[in-house]
């Protein structure tokens, strides 16, 4: 009979449900087909014209209904597509989940085409206010509802049937692993069975990919898009940006035991240490994201000598794979030549607000498959970053825990550290 | 009493009234209330704006000041008194272990390159390409990061040192709420001992107005007093600028550092009510349920925005409780959007503080208080959407 309470006499957190959309497809099944096999989404940008625009790929979702619909409307779908079969694989209700709804996704601003709508609808005065005096006017309640930050989880909610005031959150590129979080400490405190966590992010606009470019975060590879994204690697040159979801039905072990669901791994521990150093970039020495490391370990009552797999944030840029070097050599001192490390986001660029819950729902597809997804794009090695990246193939491997790395810009770092089975 | 109550022990407010808790007080217990409201800026609008701010006394380095447009300004800084407040401020070890919450906005986009690209369009016909060839050229780098939601977060943390986690909540007044339930959540369950939690909306900026005008929430024409705009021109709701930071901690915490506590946090409700089916006035006494305040008189108060059905349902739920006294504040400072809640509880702890209450805002709506308020109520009824209440009560 496996402990229902943790090494701290909290409630164990099961996983009972995993969704996923991502660049390679919809659903697990063909997400985790793809990504064993080394298949890169990155492709070339067709949604919006690259004229002027020094990066011309992306990992963008184009087959979804909403995918030509902004970005409100598409991280929705991405969103909904994601819960729907988690919630379908936990066992619950689809529309009646019946705990807390824990959202990241990214910032919401109202659409360009939109803006230009409004000016165009009004032609009285030559100023900013032209646009606000047709705004009145316009009683359109979707474009109203796209500038609401908490819109998304509000329908989310409506559809699926969640409890309470549902929580959109933003720790940057760390939010999908807050989102996690979120329902795992709630459902230590006792205050739900179940929580459904989702990360989704739809925001591949033009601007959006001209702002990261303007903080030459982005890779300007001219080469093939497939090729553009090589964590770890010397000529790292950026991250590819790119869209998807990823839900996790969060479940109380023992509630989830008592309703015979199948436990699809558990969540261990989570750990966060924010960076004061400076906006984008890490300070130096790591600490923070050693810090983050050290205190998801501690949340999981694990030592250094017990991690088996690292999917590490890995984005390709420059900073953050020699930083993530830094970190977890710190951490897991000579052993870390030993532990496989490897980078998702190879295969399906930064999803961004996305990109925790995602590699996390990969995390545990990981351990249950007994297949560790490969590195990509490892074809000139950083001799600086001397780690086991699991090269190009895909490699079976009995893997009972993993830790997966979130870090983002405004110093976020969060840490989550899941298990094959409960103990 | 138990070692794991949640108290405040620190509170930074900016609003069009003026900075800091003193200048909150005299404001808003003056006799004859000076008004804040600015009717020229964005008619047929009317904002209550910031005033004045030396914005260096809380963010030393000019070279921080510049990272952020004035929204994140705005909350590092109302941030920063918080901390000083709470004897915190440069305080390494504390702040280095402190856990912080923000309920963002963001969106503070640069209105002069918005519109010479709106202008230039209707000069053109691919309006994709001249999107790209007028932001590549035109947009300053670094303004993605000074408007960016989890950026006030992200430079709390760098100009005052607040480093033990950080998490971002968005979603108007509801991500206010929230962040508030769940800090007081994780102190509660011993998950956390020392919080910042708050929020700061910047209305100066026509990007603001929009998300409200989009479904035509904000009245026009003259400013009336929250209680008021039932029958006015548009939707009722008067923005303001401003913020409100709280230091929450364990009554233990706090005691062992032997700190001033200002009030304790009770219970905290929150609710998504299914408005469209008209469920809001069962929805908000079923908060009151929750929240339960003690029997004689409490004073409420009131996030209320001006909106229409949120501000009516609200009302006629206070209204029928006689011992409560409502003070509406938006009728003072303006709505604050993602800090109307965290603003609503720290008056309430400034008036358990200081024993007094505050006279009525509107006479003719809200009922007098006299005596030392033991608990008062907060509320946040969201314009559009979410709503909260917490109780908020003297340290014992």
């Amino acid at each position: 009979m496996a402990n229902l309470k943790d090494h701290l006499g909290r409630p164990v957190v099961a996983v009972t449900g995993i969704g996923v959309v991502t660049s390679l497809g919809i659903g697990k099944a063909d997400n985790w087909a793809a990504l064993t096999s080394g298949k890169s989404g990155i492709h070339p940008i067709t949604r919006f014209p690259i004229d002027h625009l020094n990066t011309q790929m992306a990992g963008t979702v184009d087959f979804l209904e909403s995918s030509s619909k902004g970005a409100a409307a598409l991280t929705y779908e991405l969103a909904e597509s994601a819960a729907r079969e988690a919630i379908e694989e936990a066992g619950f209700s689809e529309d009646d989940f019946g705990g807390p709804l824990f959202l990241a996704s990214p910032p919401v601003e109202l659409d360009w085409h939109d803006r230009l709508a409004l000016f165009e609808a009004a032609d009285e005065e030559t100023s900013y206010n032209r646009v606000l005096s047709a705004a009145r006017r316009l009683n359109s309640p979707e474009v109203f509802e796209s500038t609401q930050f908490g819109s998304i989880a509000d329908r989310l909610a409506e559809k699926l049937g969640t409890t309470g005031l549902p929580i959109t959150l933003s720790t940057a590129c760390a939010s999908g692993a807050t989102a996690i979080q979120l329902g795992v400490e709630a459902i230590r405190r006792g205050e739900c069975d179940r929580a459904l966590s989702i990360g989704a992010d739809g925001s591949a606009t033009a601007e959006a990919l001209i702002r990261f470019s303007l903080l030459s975060a982005l890779s300007t590879n001219s080469g093939p898009p497939s090729k553009a994204s090589k964590p770890f690697s010397k000529d790292r040159d950026g991250f590819v940006l790119a869209e998807g979801s990823a839900a996790l039905v969060l479940e109380s072990l023992e509630s989830a035991l008592a309703r015979g669901a199948e436990v699809l791994g558990i969540l261990r521990g989570c750990g966060e240490k924010s960076d004061d150093f400076h906006r984008t970039r890490s300070k130096p020495d790591g600490s923070p994201a050693i810090g983050a490391v050290k205190a998801a370990l501690a949340d999981a009552g694990l030592s250094e000598d017990e991690i088996g797999y690292v999917n590490a944030h890995g984005t390709s840029t420059p900073e953050n794979d020699k930083m993530e070097y830094l970190s977890l050599s710190t951490v897991f001192g000579e052993r870390i030549k030993s532990i496989p490390v490897s980078s998702n986001k190879s295969m399906i660029g930064h999803t961004l607000s996305a990109a925790g819950a995602i590699e996390a729902a990969f995390s545990l597809m990981t351990m249950r498959e007994g297949v560790i997804p490969p590195t990509i794009n490892y074809d000139n090695p950083d001799p600086a970053i001397d780690l086991d990246v699991v090269p190009n193939v895909k490699r079976v491997a009995q893997v009972n825990t993993v830790l997966s790395n979130s870090f983002g810009f405004g110093g976020q770092n969060t840490c989550l550290v899941m298990a094959r089975e409960p103990v | 009493m138990a070692p794991r109550d949640v108290v405040i022990t620190g509170i930074g407010l900016v609003s069009s009234l003026g900075e800091g808790n003193d200048a909150h007080w005299e404001k808003l217990t003056a006799e004859t209330p000076e008004s804040t409201v600015d009717s020229e800026r964005f008619p047929p609008y009317s904002v209550h704006p910031l005033p004045e701010i030396d914005w260096s006394l809380q963010i030393p380095k000019r070279g921080d000041q510049r990272q952020m447009e004035t929204w994140q300004r705005l909350g590092t800084y109302a941030a920063g008194l918080a901390l000083d407040d709470a004897g915190l401020k440069g305080d390494e070890a504390l702040c280095s272990t402190m856990d912080l919450v923000v309920a963002a906005g963001g969106g503070e986009r640069d209105g002069n390159v918005d519109m010479a690209i709106l202008e230039a369009s209707t000069q053109r016909k691919d309006f994709d390409v001249l999107l790209n060839e007028k932001l590549t050229t035109e947009l300053r780098p670094t303004l993605f990061l000074a408007q960016l939601s989890n950026l006030l977060a992200g430079n709390i943390s760098i100009v005052h040192k607040v480093t033990g986690s950080s998490r971002t909540f968005m979603g108007e007044e509801g991500a206010g709420v929230s962040a508030v339930e769940t800090a007081a959540a994780r102190i509660r369950s011993g998950q956390s001992t020392h919080m910042l939690v708050g929020g700061a909306f910047q209305t100066d900026h026509p990007d603001m107005l929009l998300t409200y005008e989009l479904n035509g929430y904000l009245l026009r024409g003259p400013w009336q007093p929250v209680w008021q705009r039932q029958k006015s021109e548009g939707g009722g709701v008067v923005t303001g600028s401003g913020g409100a930071f709280l230091v929450l901690e364990s009554r233990e915490h706090a005691e062992q550092r032997g700190r001033k506590i200002y009030a304790s946090i009770g219970p905290v409700a929150s609710g998504r009510a299914r408005r469209s089916r008209g469920e809001l006035p069962s929805a908000l006494s079923g908060l009151l349920e929750k929240v339960a305040p003690p029997a004689g008189p409490v004073l409420a108060i009131s996030g209320a925005s001006g909106a229409h059905a949120a501000t009516e349902a609200e009302k006629k739920l206070l209204d029928a409780n006689a011992a409560l006294a409502t003070r509406a504040f938006s009728s003072r400072t303006g709505h604050l959007k993602e800090a109307q809640f965290p603003f609503a509880i720290a008056l309430a702890a400034l008036a358990i503080d200081r024993g007094a209450a505050y006279p009525a805002f509107d006479a003719g709506n809200e009922k007098p208080f006299t005596g030392k308020p033991q608990a008062a109520l907060a509320t946040a009824v969201g314009y559009h959407q979410f709503e909260g209440m917490a109780l908020v009560t003297a340290p014992a």
